[in-house]
């Protein structure tokens, strides 16, 4: 047995963790680097919207009417003669808003659901996964537009909504992931230890899930934005006075015969971010998915 | 086999129930009768057109007399439309929509497969991204960006073709049904690669090839079968997706089907009209849904096996 | 004229990660007639030798650096796909290590041995599926033709096995190639299976190449073998050569490293630690009208200080009965008592002190160490949860416990990612020594890992084990393993203690009938004349 008694941690060699060897393979995918900084850029310029928007949101310019682009108006302006490119900005705020908030929202019911459903087991998972069957297999979409159309064009209650279709899958998602780690030996191995079951979730078993989750949270938000999209073309989502990007497309839909550049500006909005969304999605899954190397 | 088909309908019947409740009591709780935003209407006349659509009664019984009509197949009067039940109506707009999903899903499948399939063979090349970053833009452009901008430059600005109607003119359907199967096809594509490569890792892959069989074989033999199984899941929810996608697409080309009916149905508070659609929409999705489930299950043997009952 | 002549093979892969030769200049002949075995561990680069020839190599990443492989005149390496082709399950046929992802769980196995009869000889369905039949019967399927349309999960690991020599040897190839072939198998059904290859290689004049990484499995049968180690061919000759006089060290090494001899039987006092009454664990699986009995009254005593082997194939229980012991697994009747408490009616903090008392070493070293975690943080868990010690004198008490199991101080900060198969294990067993438990239940701890990886953990197991005074359950399929630590033995057979007794009597007396053929299954009979 060896007398030095004291480990000097300086000397250790650091070990490099499954999420860092996870982030150096994500940051060699360009495509996801690239959709993670427009993203990012997206946000930031949602955030800071109210102060660096280049027109007052409420600004109309009847004389001016609808014009194409040019340099006091980059993206052109509508048929109130107000700035497109601001109406993007505030327009980019709720869509984003939506679409993080009402993800948000599924992924902590979801995951809860599924968490418990998957680690407790037997009946208890029975019941709460039935139940989740049930709902699944009603034809959301139908419901949705229901709502919306009883209970009026209420913001909240689209979060909810849309909320509420999308936690079912994220519920499943955590549920198998949480039974497959359940039977892990190490999992089988805290257990033997005698640590209490809340620390085993906390410290052995979400670590663990986490991986899954995060990446169809980022494939979540593209989804939930496409459906308030949906929703708001419709007419049965957000209402003026405030704007999304789903309203911008309707309104330019219906004038795009002759002011094309209504319909472009906000649809290519959308699509470049669905874009990014998509494809950092896709590198954090390419990313994640080893589960350390084998031998 | 056949008692896991019974599980599942007995599994369906219930969630039909609730739709149908749940549509009724949601529908009749919003605030506002179908014959409040009219013109003004006498209180007598009012209370003669309520009788007659039994709006007087206490809820609940409006609720029985409701299942019992359904169960005769009777979906009720419309409102909007006096003179025209919501039979007549669902009816008259059923083919075309059907159709227009049926061609979406075809040019769904036909693209998709093929793109996805094509891109499983060899991964990270030309051959894979090409086909991927198409499908992504598939999907990441809605059918009501995409509707709108194939009608600006195939109906207006090169005039190819026709922007509106169904069936009026020769043409007609072919931007509607683009439009719906695009981003289908493009999740099929998807789900087709990434069940192809899952397959195409598989020991017994190796095992084709360590026989000889040229690769053609070996990918249509052994890899389809078990790389398909995730489209044919899919095409249950696809189902459904095709169907919410034909209000949009419907509106964008003034297609006379059933969705753009649900939809006007919606905003007129059509209370029969709604309840009707909604009932007879989502017991088509239900029904959808369970065939995709009970033949993705027959198609793996393992699956098949269990519910015939032992192993050998 | 040899069968097959291979001359200085090179194959290296070349992946984003980096470069890496897997093999390196091997040459080796096989001769028509006889069996010839490639021995090696992993990585040793046995297996991609015979892969590249057949051109079983995906060439992204691999690549052919050089040499040659001639069959009947023609080099292999040379030919073009198409002529490779022509060659693959028709004059050289494989069969691989695990028959239910080997086989497509979608075909009818009918279907798929007839495929290259009909692909390679043209034959007829109709032809093709007498010809298929009368193969299933010659590999011992019972009522091949009833069985034609069956599918893979139908049948057992060893029946799908023959399916698959079957479809091998449809079409009369003049070389088998072999990988693994009876690794994924039970010893007794491994013994039936080396049984058949050896009377097919002979009834039919064909040679075999047969690849494993276990030298007494093929002691029995091979004509000649051949040593890798990292790619390189180390030393081959015939098997009294290898075995009786084998040159080189790494040879020598992988022949020290064979389970062997016995436990010094030092007299264990008779003072049961554990007293197990009609234990019975019965699952209830929701889709089976039937529970699965896993085990099914048993009743045993493992005394203080002893090592108790358990053995047993899978679907035995004995990897059941040891977490029940754990309270791991449900127990639906009976009693475990343990220094005079029964453990089965313990629940909270009664049990969590007992807890501390018996720890558990897992079989699958990559799945038994939870991958966020850093080593420091696995060894820290257990001490401070049952506060062996305070957080002061945690560093000192993990550094004792990395010195105990072998493992360099400096690592104590890696991820179990970053270590072999065999260091993983050493971490594994650094946890369940951290709480000085009395008790320790080894679950086929070294069968996942390599042979020469093998010798050493069960060297340390053993020294930990009398150092500690240590009272060990230790569970495996390999008898000669158990032999070689074990002071008694209990043999198991479907939820059953069908025989159980000091280690030598078991070994050299066995009484009961299953017993007697689990111990004439042990291959290597070569070896120990």
């Amino acid at each position: 047995m060896s007398t030095e008694t004291s480990l000097s941690l300086t000397d250790a060699e650091q070990g490099s963790s499954l999420w860092h060897d996870a982030w150096i393979r994500l940051s060699k995918n360009k495509m996801a680097v690239g959709g993670g900084c427009i993203l990012l850029t997206f946000i930031l310029v949602a955030l800071l919207t109210p102060w660096i928007a280049p027109y007052s949101y409420e600004a109309q310019n009847l004389d001016l009417g609808a014009s194409p682009p040019s340099l006091s108006h980059w993206l052109g302006t509508d048929i109130f003669g107000r700035d497109v490119l601001t109406q993007i900005m505030y327009g980019g705020r709720v869509s984003l808003a939506v679409g993080f908030i009402a993800t948000g929202v599924a992924l902590i019911i979801g995951v809860t659901w599924g968490a418990v459903a998957g680690y407790v087991g037997g009946r208890i998972d029975a019941v709460m996964m039935r139940l989740v069957d049930i709902l699944y297999a009603l034809p959301f979409m139908i419901f949705i537009v229901l709502l919306m159309v009883i209970f009026g064009r209420n913001v909240l209650l689209l979060f909810l909504a849309i909320g509420a279709v999308e936690w079912l899958t994220m519920a499943r998602i955590m549920r198998s992931q949480v039974q497959s780690l359940r039977q892990q030996e190490f999992v089988e191995a805290a257990v033997s230890l005698g640590l209490s079951p809340a620390t085993i979730i906390r410290r052995h078993v979400i670590p663990n899930a986490l991986g899954p989750i995060i990446v169809y949270t980022t494939l979540t938000i593209p989804s939930v934005m496409l459906l308030e999209a949906f929703l708001s073309f419709l007419g049965l989502g957000i209402q003026p006075p405030q704007t999304s990007w789903g309203l911008l497309i309707s309104y330019g839909a219906e004038t795009m015969e002759e002011y094309p550049w209504l319909l472009l500006f906000p649809g290519l909005a959308l699509t470049i971010t669905l874009f990014s969304l998509n494809f950092l999605g896709d590198g954090l899954r390419d990313a994640l998915d080893v589960r350390g190397s084998k031998d | 086999m056949l008692r896991f088909m019974l599980i599942r309908i007995l599994q369906a019947l219930p969630v039909i129930f609730v739709v149908i409740t749940a549509t009724f009591f949601l529908v009749r709780s919003a605030p506002g009768g179908p014959f409040d935003q009219e013109k003004v209407v006498i209180p007598e006349v009012k209370k003669a057109l309520e009788a007659q659509y039994k709006l007087d009664l206490p809820l609940h019984e409006q609720y029985f007399a409701y299942l019992g009509d359904l169960a005769q197949g009777d979906l009720g009067p419309s409102f909007k439309y006096p003179g025209r039940s919501v039979n007549e109506i669902l009816f008259s707009g059923l083919p075309v929509t059907a159709e227009l999903g049926f061609y979406a899903l075809l040019i769904a499948l036909c693209i998709g497969v093929t793109a996805g399939v094509f891109a499983s063979l060899r991964p990270n090349t030309a051959q894979d991204y090409i086909p991927m970053s198409l499908a992504m833009i598939g999907i990441c452009m809605p059918s009501f960006l995409l509707g709108p901008l194939l009608v600006l430059v195939f109906g207006i600005w090169l005039d190819w073709l026709p922007i509106t109607g169904w069936g009026d003119i020769p043409g007609d359907k072919i931007l509607p049904s683009i439009t719906l199967g695009s981003a289908y096809a493009a999740y099929i594509a998807r789900l087709s690669r990434a069940g192809m490569l899952e397959i195409l890792s598989q020991d017994y892959i190796r095992t084709a090839r360590a026989k000889g069989l040229p690769e053609w074989l070996v990918v249509t033999r052994h890899a389809l079968r078990g790389g398909l199984i995730p489209v044919i899941a899919f095409l249950g929810p696809a189902f459904a997706g095709l169907l919410a996608g034909s209000f949009v697409v419907e509106t964008i080309f003034q297609i006379p089907g059933l969705g753009r009916f649900y939809v006007q149905a919606a905003f007129n508070r059509d209370y029969t009209m709604i309840l009707g659609t909604t009932v007879f929409l989502s017991t088509l999705i239900v029904f959808f849904n369970l065939v995709s489930d009970i033949t993705a299950a027959w198609l793996n043997p393992r699956l098949r096996a269990q519910f015939k009952g032992g192993s050998r | 004229m040899s069968l097959l002549k291979v001359d200085n093979l090179s194959v290296s892969f070349h992946t984003r990660n980096g470069s890496h030769q897997a093999v390196k200049n091997v040459s080796f002949t096989v001769e028509p007639r006889e069996i010839t075995a490639i021995i090696g561990e992993s990585g040793s680069g046995k297996s991609v030798s015979c892969y590249a020839m057949l051109g079983l190599v995906p060439t992204p990443p691999g690549r052919i650096d050089g040499g040659s492989a001639l069959f009947e005149g023609a080099d292999l390496l040379a030919l073009g796909e198409r002529e490779l082709r022509a060659i693959r399950g028709r004059d050289i046929a494989m069969i691989f290590q695990d028959p239910m992802t080997c086989l497509n769980p979608f075909m009818a196995i009918g279907q798929q041995l007839i495929e290259p009869l009909r692909l390679h000889k043209g034959l007829s369905a109709k032809d093709a599926k007498i010809r298929a039949i009368e193969l299933l019967d010659e590999v011992g399927i019972r009522s091949p033709a009833d069985t034609f349309d069956s599918y893979p999960h139908e049948f057992s690991g060893g029946m799908r096995q023959r399916v698959m020599i079957a479809m091998a040897l449809i079409n009369e190839p003049k070389l088998l190639i072999a990988d693994e072939p009876t690794t994924a198998l039970d010893v007794t059904i491994q013994a039936q299976i080396l049984r058949l290859i050896a009377d097919l290689q002979k009834n039919r004049d064909i040679g075999v190449l047969f690849i494993s990484h276990d030298l007494a499995v093929v002691a029995d049968i091979a004509d000649q073998i051949i040593v890798m180690e990292q790619g390189v061919m180390v030393e081959h000759g015939s098997p009294d050569a290898i075995f009786n006089h084998a040159q080189h060290p790494y040879t020598q090494k992988l022949l020290a490293a064979i389970p062997s001899g016995h436990r010094t039987a030092e007299r264990i006092k008779p003072d049961p630690l554990i007293a197990v009454t009609h234990l019975r664990t019965w699952f209830y699986p929701s889709n089976a009208r039937e529970p699965v009995k896993a085990v099914d009254d048993v009743s045993l005593e493992i005394h203080r200080g002893e090592v108790l082997g358990l053995v047993g194939e899978s679907g035995s229980g004995k990897s059941t009965l040891g977490r029940s012991l754990l309270r791991l697994a449900p127990i639906t009747e009976g009693s475990v008592v343990f220094d005079g408490t029964d453990l089965t009616q313990l629940e909270g903090n009664p049990l969590k002190a007992f807890r501390r008392r018996m720890q558990m070493i897992f079989q699958d070293p990559f799945a038994s160490l939870n991958p966020r975690m850093t080593v420091y943080d696995t060894l820290a868990e257990p001490l401070l949860l049952h506060k062996i010690c305070d957080r002061k004198n945690l560093d000192a008490a993990i550094a004792t416990l990395m010195d105990d199991v072998g493992l360099a101080r400096a690592f104590i900060r890696k991820y179990p990612h970053e270590f072999s198969g065999g260091q993983r294990q050493r971490i594994a067993i650094g946890r369940a020594l951290a709480t000085k438990p009395e008790f320790i239940v080894a679950d086929e701890p070294v069968s996942a890992l390599d042979v020469t990886i093998q010798a050493q953990i069960l060297e340390l197991l053993v020294a930990l084990g009398r150092e500690h005074g240590l009272t060990m359950l230790f569970v495996s399929h390999d008898m000669a393993v158990i032999r070689q630590i074990a002071d008694r033995v209990m043999v198991m057979y479907q939820g059953k203690l069908v025989e159980q007794g000091d280690t030598e009597e078991i070994f050299g007396h066995p009484r009961e009938a299953y017993t007697q053929s689990l111990l004439a299954s042990i291959p290597g009979v070569a070896l120990s004349a």
